[in-house]
């Protein structure tokens, strides 16, 4: 455990404002997480850095005035894992239709 | 037919690739998981051995259809032979060379059937997370072999170590459970080394689990990529000569030309989006040349250990293991 952290100096900020580090993920998680959480309109800036290429390390910022930004990245990564769910059901259905008429055709 | 609905376009034009100006498609969009629902298709339009999986997502983001993409390469394991034991070695090849090329072999084991070696595990490892080959190759000469024949395969014996010549040894309960088709070499030829008589390789080799990330020989695809659909449209009557320079102008099957000698954009899919039309000035105002902006046509072939459907689930749920793993972390604080 301790993959995910908080950068300090945001203790002024409210709890809206955070820059969390993901440790030993990059561009694949940060990049999608971004473009969901981005999309939020309770989510006044979502940004993330891969500070430096030889570290492992994602700094993942989120800002609002509405919302924690703990609850904003939660959500985030539980709607990433709905949309998963749904990717991997929506094309197994279509490989299991593709398969049976790709059978029945031959 | 995707088709006939509105569809967010990419333009292709001479110098630029130009926004549709009322297309705000990613900049406004609010992120709604049933709006996703609605808007993502998967749509299988080929699957063979030989060609590898090609299959459509569309409505996802770029972000999206990229982690995949990324996750295929570089995130779903694989076995590899990641430690060779060199008892003997005396061919020209150098030890580490020849232990380069033991790693790159593609093995058949299923990674998901095994687990990933961890910190304490042995050297030797455990029945459940290590595969185990060796390799007893010695040259000789033939003795039926005359001094006028010149083909090395009448005169030498065993002159060509192939990934065949590897034999797999069970770990513990190994044997019970897999068969030597299902663990080894996926193809028998892949020239390893070439001996000559005297020389011999005798060797140890270990396969582990592991992931692209960590070393090329763990990735379990040969390409993984996407592209955009391409999209042409006539914007005006092309025909007699110009309707051949048109169809020059795309790759092959891209532009028809039906009986009046007019051209027509007959399958715009497989176009390699060269702008070579807008070379002519007399063909240049008759084309429209586009992508569509949420339609990834996906391109999967496996090195053959995972099929490549199986491959994309498997990037999915890695995907998927990631967000469980750090709201799992955030719930527990």
């Amino acid at each position: 455990m301790g993959a995910l952290t908080e950068l300090a100096g945001d203790e002024k900020n409210g709890d809206g404002s955070r820059t969390f580090v993901f440790n030993n993920e990059g561009h694949t998680l940060g990049n999608a997480l971004k473009t969901i959480i981005a999309r939020y309109p309770e989510v006044d800036f979502c940004g993330y850095t891969i500070p430096h290429p030889t570290e492992q390390k994602l700094h993942f910022r989120i800002q609002s005035h509405r919302e924690r930004a703990i609850d904003l990245l939660k959500r985030g990564l539980e709607d990433l894992e709905a949309l998963c769910d749904h990717t991997m059901n929506t094309f197994e259905t279509e490989m299991n239709s593709f398969n049976a008429t790709a059978v029945g055709s031959n | 037919m995707p088709g006939d609905k509105k569809q967010p376009l990419l333009y292709m034009e001479e110098y630029r690739v130009k926004q549709d100006p009322k297309d705000y498609g990613l900049a406004d969009e609010v992120f709604n998981m049933e709006v996703f629902k609605n808007k993502l298709q998967v749509v299988i339009v080929r699957n063979d051995e030989e060609n590898g999986l090609e299959f459509d997502l569309i409505g996802v983001y770029p972000a999206i259809a990229n982690a995949f993409r990324r996750l295929m390469l570089s995130e779903v394991p694989s076995m590899a032979i990641e430690k060779v034991y060199i008892y003997n070695n005396t061919s020209i090849i150098q030890d580490e060379v020849l232990a380069h090329r033991m790693g790159l072999l593609p093995l058949r084991a299923d990674p998901r059937l095994f687990a990933y070696r961890s910190e304490e595990s042995t050297e030797q490892g455990s029945e459940q997370d290590t595969l185990e080959y060796e390799l007893k190759v010695k040259c000789t000469r033939r003795k039926d072999a005359t001094k006028e024949q010149s083909n090395f395969d009448d005169i030498y014996k065993n002159h060509k170590v192939y990934s065949g010549h590897l034999k797999w040894l069970p770990k513990g309960k190994q044997g019970q459970i897999y068969s030597e088709s299902s663990v080894n070499c996926i193809h028998d030829d892949i020239l390893i080394a070439q001996l000559r008589p005297g020389h011999e390789l005798d060797l140890r080799l270990i396969a582990v689990k592991g992931i692209g990330k960590d070393h090329a020989k763990f990735s379990p695809v040969a390409t993984a990529f996407y592209r955009l659909l391409p999209q042409i449209t006539l914007t005006r009557e092309v025909s007699g000569k110009d309707a051949y320079l048109l169809q020059n102008c795309f790759s092959p099957g891209v532009i028809g030309i039906d009986e009046n000698e007019c051209a027509y954009v007959k399958d715009a899919r497989y176009d390699s989006c060269s702008r070579n039309v807008y070379r002519y000035p007399q063909l240049a105002d008759a084309v429209i040349m586009a992508r569509v902006r949420d339609h990834y046509i996906f391109s999967v072939e496996s090195v053959g250990a995972l099929k490549p459907e199986v491959i994309f689930l498997e990037a999915v749920k890695v995907l998927k293991k990631k967000c469980r793993a750090f709201i799992d972390e955030i719930e527990a604080k």
